[in-house]
């Protein structure tokens, strides 16, 4: 098959569910950047959401005429328990980083930067994930394109003296990029704010046959013939399971047939991961109709079954970056009900694409209203599934990209006629 | 005869770092934030996500009744209407003074939650060409439908702070081509774009176009006319 005819494919398969008006408008706006030299640089090829969002828009990019590529940077292990602390203390943690951990992380960069120097020199725009590459800047004296650092964080509340050591390398670049204004920090050049999205040809988000899912079900016991509820996530305070297994509790005494999934795992370096799954094992260990699936490394298919095959998908956070799992879920045309938090407020839209709650009993209370009103379930689903077609998919969130780029080469002037 | 060239816009959204916990603080960043934050505000919230009925059509009416939980004040600022303002610093007055208003009488300062802040941002319009022509109106019967929600953004948003009038483009296109459609004009002119999303605004411009040549087709040639535009969800 010709390079072509696969972009064309690729193309038509987006339209058949972003609609073929979004990508029509992808296309008239990759014309202006046809032949344009994009690198996107992050840390890891498999895992996690960055990664999965550049498998997705690596090769759009690619089938719009774009001279897209994606480096990855090769780390010590030093590197990346720095940068994990980076990580930490962006999000809020006080900690101190050791300084042969923040030589580690300058000597990585220094060593990647002359592997990738001339790639990135020669590049027209370089998008930098995340700061674990931040520095790659510093070593490209002679580049001649647009650098852009795309944060992925939450840095509303960033822990201070770990951000102010962090900023130093970020100063050179000509934007950034945050997912929400409250996540943004002031900086010395424009910010933009553009969502993440899921790609809906990945194996997590593509239509799966109601039997498959259901063979899924049978494998972890559950009866695909009671009404099931799931939270797919980290077993992680913020994500409050302890709180999803009591708004189960209180809605079981009206729905006795109901059961509910939690699925997810801890992180490695997360000390209290297991903690929280032990208080919920605890929490879930009189009820054989609390399913708790925590070896944390399911299929991107078990995951879309698990969600395909909810009724209703809980994502019960007390804090929330930008969770993808509501958007995955939604996708899949199930009513969500989500903590009244952080990125879940932009992505959910209350009483019309799911419910926001604060409490468990408001998650109890929403649980019961859609179990008796089932009519409900699937027109809120339809919603949902529209809301994120038309605002969610990777579709979207590269038309963004596109048109920053566009603003970032005409100056940000308030309007860009394009000819 | 005038043909109508069919353009498409996206914006890219930037944030100012300015932002607002009270509705003083917000009177005191209104003075002097970017013009372009008070239109992005007021009409870049179309082309974000949205459900088909909004309760407040202006970002700050929605911020005072969902995180400062000041009725009044959003039901003041939400009957704002942009599109009676000729430009921007006299919509950026009357923003300040009914803020103000509704300081002098409240003797209790409102907070909106750490987390809810107002965030000021501001919008960049990139217009592209969608190298598509229209020769005739009857085309737009089969085109509307299929327009991009960014071109309906452009066309029937965004045309009123171009166009000398404050008219749509497909008004000011129908205008230019005589008294023929004027029944046509008036229909549109009475669509409302400040309470409804892209998608409703696209339905009901398409759905106008398709009664009106429908209509017209049936009574000069005595054939059915163009039938309805696929539906569009909202």
């Amino acid at each position: 098959m010709s390079l072509e005819t696969r972009d064309q494919e690729l193309l038509a398969r987006y339209a058949e569910h972003a609609g073929l008006d979004a990508v029509e408008q992808l296309r008239q706006l990759a014309d202006r950047l046809t032949g344009l030299k994009v690198v996107h640089v992050n840390s890891t090829r498999r895992g996690g959401g960055v990664a999965e969002i550049l498998e997705a828009m690596v090769p759009l990019m690619r089938a719009l005429g774009l001279d897209a590529s994606w480096e990855v940077i090769e780390g010590t292990q030093d590197f990346f328990a720095c940068t994990k602390s980076f990580h930490n203390a962006l999000q809020g943690k006080a900690l101190q980083i050791p300084p042969d951990q923040l030589r580690a992380y300058e000597a990585v960069n220094a060593e990647n930067a002359k592997r990738l120097r001339p790639v990135l020199e020669a590049a027209d725009v370089v998008f930098i994930h995340d700061p674990q590459p931040a520095p790659l800047l510093g070593h490209c004296a002679v580049r001649q394109g647009k650098w852009i650092w795309r944060c992925h964080i939450d840095l509303s509340h960033p822990y201070r003296p770990v951000w102010k050591h962090l900023r130093q390398f970020l100063l050179g670049y000509d934007a950034s990029v945050f997912s929400l204004d409250a996540f943004a920090q002031p900086m010395p050049h424009p910010v933009f704010l553009i969502p993440p999205s899921i790609d809906p040809l990945s194996e997590k988000n593509l239509p799966l046959d109601p039997a498959a899912a259901n063979d899924v079900l049978g494998e972890f016991n559950i009866d695909h013939e009671r009404p099931l509820v799931a939270q797919i996530s980290r077993f992680d305070r913020f994500k409050d399971p302890v709180g999803v297994i009591a708004a189960y509790r209180m809605a079981k005494e009206y729905v006795p047939s109901l059961q509910l999934v939690l699925a997810g795992g801890t992180a490695a370096d997360d000390p209290e991961g297991e903690a929280v799954l032990k208080e919920v094992r605890e929490a879930a260990s009189d009820d054989s109709d609390i399913h708790v699936l925590s070896s944390g490394h399911y299929s991107d298919r078990t995951i879309n079954a698990l969600q395909s095959a909810a009724d209703i998908v809980l994502q019960k956070s007390l804090r929330e970056g930008f969770g993808l799992t509501v958007t995955e879920a939604m996708w899949k045309g199930k009513p969500v009900i989500g903590g009244n938090t952080g990125g879940i407020r932009l992505q959910l839209l209350d009483h019309r694409t799911g419910f926001l709650v604060d409490t468990p009993e408001g998650a109890a209370m929403r649980i019961r209203y859609l179990l008796s009103e089932r009519h409900r379930i699937s027109q809120i689903g339809q919603a949902a599934r529209e809301l994120v077609r038309q605002n969610f998919l990777v579709t979207r969130h590269l038309r963004e990209y596109l048109t920053m780029m566009v603003a970032l080469t005409h100056g940000l002037e308030d309007r860009i006629e394009l000819g | 005869m005038l043909q109508f060239a069919i353009k498409d816009c996206a914006l890219a959204i930037v944030a100012t770092g300015r932002r607002a916990q009270t509705l003083r603080e917000m009177r005191s960043v209104l003075r002097d934030v970017h013009p372009g934050s008070i239109y992005h505000h007021f009409w870049g919230t179309l082309l974000r996500p949205q459900p088909a009925e909004r309760e407040y059509n202006n970002d700050f009416a929605s911020w005072c009744s969902q995180s400062l939980h000041d009725a009044p004040a959003a039901e003041r600022l939400a009957v704002i209407d942009p599109a009676r303002y000729s430009n921007i610093e006299d919509l950026r007055q009357e923003l300040s003074e009914v803020i103000d208003e509704r300081l002098d009488e409240t003797e209790l300062m409102l907070f909106a939650r750490a987390d809810q802040q107002f965030h000021f941002a501001r919008s960049v319009t990139v217009v592209f060409d969608t190298h598509k022509v229209l020769a005739h109106p009857r085309e737009l019967v089969d085109a509307l439908p299929q327009m991009s929600v960014g071109s309906i953004f452009y066309h029937f948003i965004d045309a009123r702070k171009r166009e000398p009038l404050r008219r749509d483009d497909f008004q000011a296109w129908l205008s230019g081509l005589g008294s023929e459609y004027a029944g046509l004009i008036e229909s549109i002119a009475g669509i409302d774009p400040y309470f409804e999303s892209l998608f409703v605004l696209r339905n009901r411009l398409s759905e106008i176009l398709a009664r009106h040549f429908g209509e017209t087709a049936s009574a000069k040639v005595e054939r059915p006319g163009p039938g309805r535009p696929r539906v569009l969800t909202p």
